[in-house]
């Protein structure tokens, strides 16, 4: 399973780092709390938030996450972005709330295993 | 091998730049990837408490054939009480910077579950040094 298959499966928009669509996903973690992903999210995990400020992107960079989803339809700010762009680890966006979200993530991601 | 990277109190949009910079260097060395994971989750959250809570600082970073050091030392207000600091959800951020997902009051927990040892001084009004050590073997 590739980030591009959840892209497709979820109709999620691609924000930025559309380099990074072939990362292979493993699982995934949701949560708004920065410490919380940082000391429980693990590498090749989709990580989904509202949290659209550039410091997602240093923690996707630092634990080697698939791809940041946004919830809401919220898009990434700027300099987010262009990290994502740096790094091709793309940052997605899905009108869903995390609950809704997460839920089809999982079932997508444990399907494919 | 030594190194040496500062820290900027309050410019969040550089937070993890310097745990970023050390990681590079483990991963150029080979070292287990397991012990680098648990080194970038401590230096990560040291370096962000420093951005958060300091006025400025420095991330000293030693690498020996069998461990890394790390000392984080700032100049800020300080910790008053360590075990209270310590404590899970214990948090002195402001309502701005909880907005942005920090002050969660799990860095300090992060990091204690993330080292091997952990060390910290602290004065009031004068700075916080803070010691991390994760063995390679
Ligand atoms: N370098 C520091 N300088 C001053 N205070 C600090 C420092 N590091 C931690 N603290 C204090 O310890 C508390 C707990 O830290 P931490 O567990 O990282 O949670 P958080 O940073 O989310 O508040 C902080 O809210 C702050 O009061
Ligand atoms: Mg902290």
């Amino acid at each position: 399973m590739i980030v591009q298959d959840i892209v497709e499966k979820l109709g999620l928009k691609v924000c930025s780092g559309a380099n990074g669509l072939n990362r292979e996903i493993e699982g995934g973690y949701t949560s708004d709390l920065l410490s919380d992903v940082m000391g429980n999210a693990d590498e090749n995990h989709v990580w989904v938030t509202l949290q659209t400020h550039k410091n997602i992107m240093a923690i996707a960079s630092l634990k080697e996450l698939a791809a940041i989803v946004l919830v809401k339809g919220y898009e990434p700010e700027a300099d987010a972005a262009e990290q994502s762009n740096e790094e091709g680890i793309p940052i997605l966006s899905s009108e869903e709330e995390a609950f809704e979200l997460t839920g089809k993530l999982y079932e997508i991601i444990n399907q494919a295993k | 091998m030594e190194f040496k990277f500062a820290i900027e109190g309050g410019n969040f949009s550089k937070a993890g730049s310097a745990s970023s910079e050390v990681k590079k260097i483990l991963k150029q060395l080979n070292v287990n990837p397991k012990i680098i994971k648990r080194t970038v989750v401590s230096l990560y959250e040291a370096e962000v408490n420093v951005v958060a809570h300091a006025f400025e600082g420095n991330m000293n970073v030693d690498i020996d054939t069998d461990k890394i050091v790390v000392k984080i030392e700032d100049k800020g207000p300080g910790i008053p009480d360590i075990d209270q600091a310590m404590q899970e959800g214990y948090s002195t951020a402001s309502p701005q910077v909880r907005e942005m997902g920090f002050g969660a009051g799990m860095g300090l927990p992060n990091i204690k579950r993330n080292s091997d040892q952990m060390n910290i001084t602290s004065k009031v009004d004068v700075g916080t040094e803070l010691e991390i050590i994760n063995y390679f073997g």
